[in-house]
């Protein structure tokens, strides 16, 4: 696991959910290494802007820091590029679900071999406190200093509705059960789709208030096969939040379907375009 | 291909020079739809404005072209669906009863068409029949009829225009820029197209699309051009070379990951066809009004490449060049292309051994710990892809230090921007080995053009219609501007006219900018019509003629 360990220095917030998830993916990664499911240098992370982000920088492996609300494109990029990569997403409540939206549920669609965790404090932290998609109502901040009026995304809807193809929800205040989650995600084939409820120590501390809430819905019974199951627990947000795996299935995966077992990015350029060139004659 | 196309296809299979223009409007069925065809034993390098012969399927075509018709000019129409009582001389031919004879669909009325057109022209059924082969496969039998239903009828009832004799030549490809470009970049190693459908753009899709197989390549259409983008950045952090294109609309989205190419300095490729602008704009016609925005698009500095071929020949070897300075240099390159040479067929040579891939920034082996930003002399990192055995490959949006981790503090930032800011002058070194402008015409003369894109076909044209000796000095390479070699030739002129399809003179301000060199003159339009060479030359003449 210290081969994960970066030098660069880490600026979350003390008690930020954030190192959770950091030290959570650094255990995944090292027993993915560790079991022969991937060799160190074919895993590559990626993230988008905002306190999240950083992980790129936390974590001593291929990274690829995007754009905000780009962390998707280019994901699939490299598969299409290498599908030996192992790709993981991370992604911030407004990366995601506002200014990344479409790539989200267009990627979700395709079925990529692509792991995408949500890091989901609702709220704009790095920006110091602005309302996102999964806001609640009557949440204040200075640019809604009123309250917050927009009926929140329910993220795990949006997926299901979407394809994904592992649908899931963490908590940051359950590390044991993140990590197992995590590594089930990175494990499966095709679009595995986390939202993990984070909180922000800064803006939006939330731990102590769904502690008490969650429950693994995995040990109550759940059938992650029945999507319409899935659709209802899914609805589920009041003094019981369920947190585990909502939906898995099995689909054939985006690069398969393009690319066969091609890996472009060891392939040997066309020696001559001669024979299109004789079309046009 | 359309109709038209495969006429200039069967003239091309003849020896002779063609070029064909498709006009049509932004809808899928009905509006007016056009092609001109030109043809001659020389070669053309565009259309004329002015026709001898309208080929009319319905009765807009006979009164929106009756006006173009040059004095001795035709009219020939489908009596089934058109009347002519015009000054010019009429041949009428009943094309829809005769696709009804054989009992076929109305589109087939163009092979009867093209029978008659055939005659006109003293063309054999011969060529007419192979390239009717060609486009429809198992479905030409009964083109193949009609072809000779219109050629029979034509023979019986008309006086041909002429007879035109075949061209002992080499065959060069009838082909336009979408496919030039595409097969260069290819010919330079590209293995991933991804586009998002906008006219002029579009056919390098689709063309991608049909021959993925036989190219080797692999091809996306995404949700939006800001994927389209961002995803190539990751196709070439996965090691595969790839290029995208669209149009001057698309390319205003993808100019945030235009900027992050410049920061992470990932190869990429943008093929950039201009059509009318603002907004929306006129959507299936040509303009030259996006350098400007080329030139500057993208926030903040990094050096970037910009090209501009002006004939398909060139879309070919630019495009090759384009993934090969992408990948040398690890920049982000603009092929600048329109509407018209996107869009319209010509004959011309093209030696698919000028595009090879060429040596690039891809390390086999390092010293030390792996730095994906390692400073060097050159500015050039080397690059290595994730995968590759104790290497870890960090790229970053944000400002980073040589592992690519993010950094804040004044030296560290300016290090890393000077780094990369050095580039351009190995690219400047780079580029005066290869060719960035063209001198056509009359090296000696005094008066001298000045142009860029596909106004190069115009003009060409248009100089041989004008006595006076000229000179033409095409520009290619838009950034870095070749100074090098296009300050001898404004100093040497005694008159220059700049000619562009856009109104404010785009290239005349980047040659002032950049060389300090004031052009009086400008023939401008952007009326989403390439220049006419005719009425070009006139205006050449008058700007030319006080001196």
């Amino acid at each position: 696991m210290r081969e994960f360990d970066s030098p660069a220095k880490n600026t979350w917030c003390p008690g930020c959910g954030n190192f959770n998830i950091l030290a959570v993916v650094k255990q995944v990664m090292a027993e993915l290494v560790e079991s022969g499911d991937v060799k160190s240098e074919q895993i590559v992370i990626s993230s988008g802007i905002g306190c999240h982000g950083k992980i790129s920088d936390y974590i001593k492996v291929n990274s690829f820091y995007c754009l905000h609300g780009r962390v998707v494109p280019p994901l699939m990029g490299m598969k299409v590029g290498n599908q030996r990569l192992k790709v993981i997403g991370f992604a911030g409540d407004g990366d995601a679900y506002d200014e990344g939206v479409s790539h989200l549920i267009h990627t979700a669609r395709r079925n990529l071999d692509a792991t995408f965790i949500v890091h989901d404090n609702q709220v704009f932290a790095l920006t110091t406190s602005q309302v996102t998609p999964t806001t609640p109502i009557g949440f204040k901040t200075k640019s809604v200093p009123k309250g917050s009026f927009e009926s929140p995304l329910n993220p795990l809807h949006l997926m299901l509705a979407c394809g994904a193809t592992f649908v899931a929800r963490g908590f940051t205040g359950d590390i044991p059960h993140l990590r197992s989650l995590i590594l089930q995600a990175v494990r499966h084939r095709g679009f595995a789709f986390i939202d993990v409820i984070q909180h922000c120590p800064s803006f939006n501390p939330t731990l102590e208030k769904f502690k008490p809430k969650v429950y693994d819905l995995n040990k109550e019974g759940h059938n992650v096969e029945d999507f319409a199951a899935a659709l209802e627990k899914a609805k589920e947000w009041n003094d019981r939040i369920p947190i585990g795996i909502f939906y898995q299935m099995k689909k054939e995966i985006y690069e398969k379907q393009l690319l066969g077992d091609r890996v472009l990015a060891e392939e040997k350029p066309l020696p001559s375009v001669q024979s299109v060139l004789q079309e046009f004659m | 291909m359309r109709t038209a196309e495969l006429l200039g296809k069967a003239f091309n299979r003849l020896g002779l020079y063609a070029f064909v223009i498709n006009d049509y409007p932004s809808l899928i069925r009905g509006g007016h739809n056009f092609c001109k065809v030109r043809a001659s034993g020389r070669q053309v390098w565009g259309h004329l404005e002015a026709v001898e012969l309208v080929a009319a399927l319905n009765q807009d075509t006979i009164s929106l072209h009756e006006n173009e018709l040059t004095k001795d000019g035709l009219v020939l129409f489908d009596s089934d669906k058109a009347s002519y009582k015009g000054s010019y001389k009429d041949y009428s031919i009943p094309l829809s009863s005769m696709v009804k004879e054989v009992e076929g669909i109305p589109i087939m009325r163009n092979s009867a068409m093209i029978g008659a057109i055939a005659h006109l022209y003293g063309i054999p059924l011969e060529p007419v029949n192979e390239i009717l082969t060609w486009a429809y496969g198992k479905r030409a039998e009964k083109n193949i009829t009609l072809a000779k239903m219109g050629f029979d009828h034509a023979k019986q009832n008309f006086d041909p225009i002429l007879k035109l004799e075949p061209v002992k030549r080499d065959l060069t490809p009838f082909i336009s820029g979408t496919e030039a470009v595409s097969l260069g970049a290819v010919k330079a190693g590209m293995k991933v197209y991804i586009g998002y459908p906008m006219t002029p753009s579009t056919r390098i899709l689709s063309f991608m699309g049909t021959h993925q197989d036989e190219l080797g390549i692999a091809v996306i259409h995404p949700e939006n051009e800001i994927g389209v983008a961002n995803m190539a950045l990751g196709v070439a952090y996965g090691g595969a070379r790839c290029m995208v294109g669209t149009a001057g609309g698309g390319f205003a989205l993808m100019q945030e990951a235009f900027s992050m190419a410049g920061q992470s300095e990932i190869p990429a490729v943008f093929v950039v066809g201009q059509r009318p602008a603002p907004a929306v704009g006129v959507p299936t016609y040509t303009a030259q009004a996006d350098l400007r925005f080329v030139l500057h698009v993208g926030h903040g500095e990094f050096p970037r490449i910009v090209v501009a071929p002006g004939d398909p020949e060139e879309a070919f070897v630019k495009g090759g060049e384009a993934m090969n300075l992408a990948w040398r240099y690890q920049v982000p390159v603009v092929v600048l292309v329109d509407k018209h040479l996107l869009e319209s067929y010509m004959s011309i040579a093209i030696d698919e051994r000028k595009v090879n891939v060429e040596p690039s920034s891809v390390a086999e082996s390092w010293d030390g710990e792996y730095k994906r930003y390692k400073f060097t002399d050159s500015g050039v990192s080397p690059m290595v892809f994730p995968g590759t055995l104790g290497a870890v490959v960090k790229v970053s949006s944000y400002e980073h230090d040589e592992h690519g981790y993010a950094i804040e503090t004044p030296e560290g930032v300016t290090n890393m921007l000077q780094k990369r800011l050095r580039k351009m002058e190995g690219i400047i070194e780079d580029l005066k080995k290869r060719e960035t402008v063209k001198i056509h015409g009359d090296p000696k003369a005094e008066n001298l053009v000045v142009a860029w894109g596909s106004t190069k076909g115009a003009v060409l044209d248009a100089m041989q219609l004008i006595d006076k000796p000229l000179k033409f000095l095409q520009v290619m390479y838009l950034s870095p501007f070749p100074t090098w070699d296009v300050e001898d030739h404004l100093k040497q002129a005694k008159d220059i006219v700049c000619v562009e399809v856009n109104m404010t003179g785009q290239l005349r301000s980047l040659i002032r900018e950049q060389t300090g060199h004031y052009i009086e003159k400008a023939i401008l339009k952007n009326d989403g019509r390439p220049f006419d060479p005719v009425g070009l030359a006139e205006k050449l003449k008058e700007a030319f003629g006080g001196k």
